[in-house]
């Protein structure tokens, strides 16, 4: 079981570091860019098909047994978002030979990319509450120089904003980590969750509820802690950007799930109301965010932000439908948003420009790209058969069941406004015609070989193929989603696996 | 004991708050350097100050004494210790490099990211 559930972390972390020993040797690190992300893709898969057949699977780091020693922890949950973590790896990666420049290639972009990944699958299949904090830290440190790396005025500006917010951040999860430690005298998150059914502190318990809240709401970018993520996300090359809007902020909604399913499920009706009340907000100021904006990386980054609203509504709803829902929401929206970010890196490359004044007129020039680019963002206004009108559904279905009809009008008032903003996205970009002295294809681009202009067409073109795949073909996926909602209602499976049946 | 670290703790944090408003990039590193002393003296005082024997094994038994300190609360503080000064050597240098590209430490500067 140790072996399957370290080698996530394990196997891109030891390609980095191969990868910082090649320094001088670009091709070698893209090579080891490709084999970690593989190594972390087929150990995620092992990994899920383990939990799906056995249930949760632990193992003590050391062999020092919970609460004690650091747990390492995979639910349905953790092993899915570890799949989807080697998968969006791999793709960055491959889109990453074309489309980033040679001078960020050979400054550490490879081995940070690795380290990235290592960073987010600990925070995924880690048990213990400080070692989610420590994940969280190695994940940020690689992202702050994924961020700035090339140091571009505007990258250093949109980097200090996202250090800044997230530093308060990790300081207010460390005040957290001590006051429950205080409270408790454990960290490990199973032995919390009892711990914490049984203390009779409630002013307190609700006070480290919030505060984790404000934690894992930054880093999520929920309402009103957001306003750092559309000030950084679009300001870095896009295959950064992209993986930043699929994986980074999906961690933070991981965390809000975790957290307020294992640990404070005592007062639901004020902490779920709570979230619940961010959420509907969360969807209709992302989703209005992003109709105001030129540049389309800016809003895509606001429709980030929507969606993280549409999860967390899941999550307020509470139920192991909701739950379930939410999860296909997360799962889907990754994929859709990475999709996104790296069309847009292919409308800047043949259009020039990421604003849309300075773009129009691509349908006519590339009619394969105004497809790429319409698909992903059609699923995120949950038109059918794309996989956002399943996760869309499915979320609104259970809101009408647990009849919070408020959240559910929001949440179709956002889609609207989604469409509203994609659409004029696709109109602008695509349809209209090429305003005056338009710069239509990128020197650079021209001089890319053909096999480097397939490195970023084929990765999109996947992610694409996954979209409309999960919409048509949902049933397997929504099944593994739903059962990932029960296992998190119903927690006593984890308890067990982390500490021990006979306890 | 404790008295005086919970004030000292909100004092910390009040003072980190402070910096961090004012525009200069330069204040906004000291008051996110503060921060994380407060957030560490935080987890010192809340897991409680004892004056108790140190939590070392003795020779020939399993566990420490009962009665000595209790480690984990420090190894938390000094792994956080530790990230913390890596965080902000690189913020430091972030700072230095924002101030080259700018021209300025004024925060108010920095809205190339805003259109």
């Amino acid at each position: 079981m140790t072996v399957q559930l370290t080698a996530p972390i394990i196997l891109p972390f030891l390609a980095a570091a191969l990868a910082m020993l090649a320094w001088r040797w670009v091709a070698v690190q893209r090579w080891l860019g490709v084999a970690g992300a593989i190594a972390q893709l087929v150990a995620g898969i092992v990994l899920l098909v383990t939990t799906r057949s056995q249930g949760v699977v632990a193992t003590q780091v050391g062999d020092w047994p919970a609460p004690f020693g650091i747990t390492l922890v995979a639910d349905l949950l953790s092993a899915t978002m570890v799949v989807i973590t080697g998968l969006l790896g791999l793709v960055v990666v491959v889109y990453s030979f074309g489309g980033l420049d040679n001078r960020r290639e050979s400054f550490g972009y490879y081995p940070l990319l690795l380290i990235l990944l290592t960073g987010i699958a600990g925070a995924f299949l880690t048990g213990d509450l400080f070692n989610l904090f420590v994940w969280f830290e190695v994940m940020l440190i690689a992202s702050f120089v994924l961020l700035t790396l090339g140091g571009e005025r505007a990258q250093l500006e949109g980097a200090i904003k996202y250090v800044t917010v997230n530093l308060v951040s990790s300081a207010l999860f460390l005040s957290a980590v001590g006051i429950i430690y205080g409270l408790t005298g454990t960290l490990n998150m199973a032995d919390l969750s009892e711990r914490l059914r049984d203390l009779d502190e409630p002013v307190l318990e609700t006070t480290v509820a919030m505060l984790l809240l404000v934690v894992f709401g930054i880093k999520a970018a929920i309402f009103p802690l957001f306003f750092w993520l559309p000030a950084s996300y679009h300001t870095p090359p896009v295959v950064v950007s992209a993986i930043f809007a699929g994986l980074l902020t999906k961690v933070g909604v991981y965390a809000l799930i975790r957290t307020f399913t294992l640990l404070f499920v005592d007062d639901v009706e004020f902490t779920h109301g709570i979230l619940l009340a961010i959420a509907g907000l969360t969807m209709v100021v992302g989703a209005v965010g992003a109709v105001t904006q030129q540049d389309l990386r800016r809003m895509f980054s606001f429709l980030v932000i929507s969606a993280v609203g549409y999860i967390v509504m899941g999550l307020g709803l509470f139920t192991g439908v909701a739950i379930g829902a939410a999860l296909f929401y997360l799962f889907q929206d990754a994929i859709a948003k990475t999709a996104l970010f790296l069309v847009c890196g292919l409308v800047r490359w043949v259009g020039g420009s990421f604003r849309l004044e300075q773009l129009g007129g691509l349908y006519r020039t590339d009619p394969l790209l105004a497809g790429l680019f319409l698909i992903p963002a059609l699923s995120l206004a949950g038109i059918p058969p794309m996989s956002g009108f399943v996760a869309k559904i499915g979320l609104v279905d259970a809101g009408i069941a647990g009849g919070q009809y408020l959240v559910v009008g929001l949440a179709l008032l956002a889609s609207v406004i989604t469409l509203l903003a994609v659409a004029v996205a696709w109109a602008e970009a695509f349809w209209k015609a090429a305003p005056e002295g338009a710069r239509v294809e990128l020197e650079e681009y021209r001089a890319r070989s053909r096999g480097e202009r397939m490195s970023m067409f084929v990765p999109v073109i996947v992610l694409i193929a996954m979209v409309v795949g999960l919409g048509l073909g949902a049933q397997p996926v929504l099944e593994l989603a739903l059962d990932a909602g029960a296992q998190l209602m119903e927690p006593h499976a984890y308890l067990d696996a982390v500490l021990g049946a006979d306890r | 004991m404790e008295l005086i670290l919970s004030i000292l703790v909100g004092v910390l944090f009040a003072a980190a708050l402070y910096s961090m408003l004012r525009r200069s990039i330069v204040r906004l590193a000291i008051g996110l350097t503060l921060l994380s002393h407060a957030a560490n003296l935080l987890i010192f005082t809340v897991s409680g100050v004892s004056r108790t024997d140190t939590p070392i094994v003795p020779e020939g038994r399993e566990a420490p004494l009962i009665g000595s300190s209790d480690p984990v609360p420090q190894a938390l503080i000094l792994t956080a210790i530790v990230i913390s000064f890596g965080v902000l050597a690189f913020l430091l240098v972030l700072v230095k490099r924002v101030y080259q590209a700018v021209g300025s430490d004024d925060s108010d500067d920095l809205t190339s990211t805003e259109r």
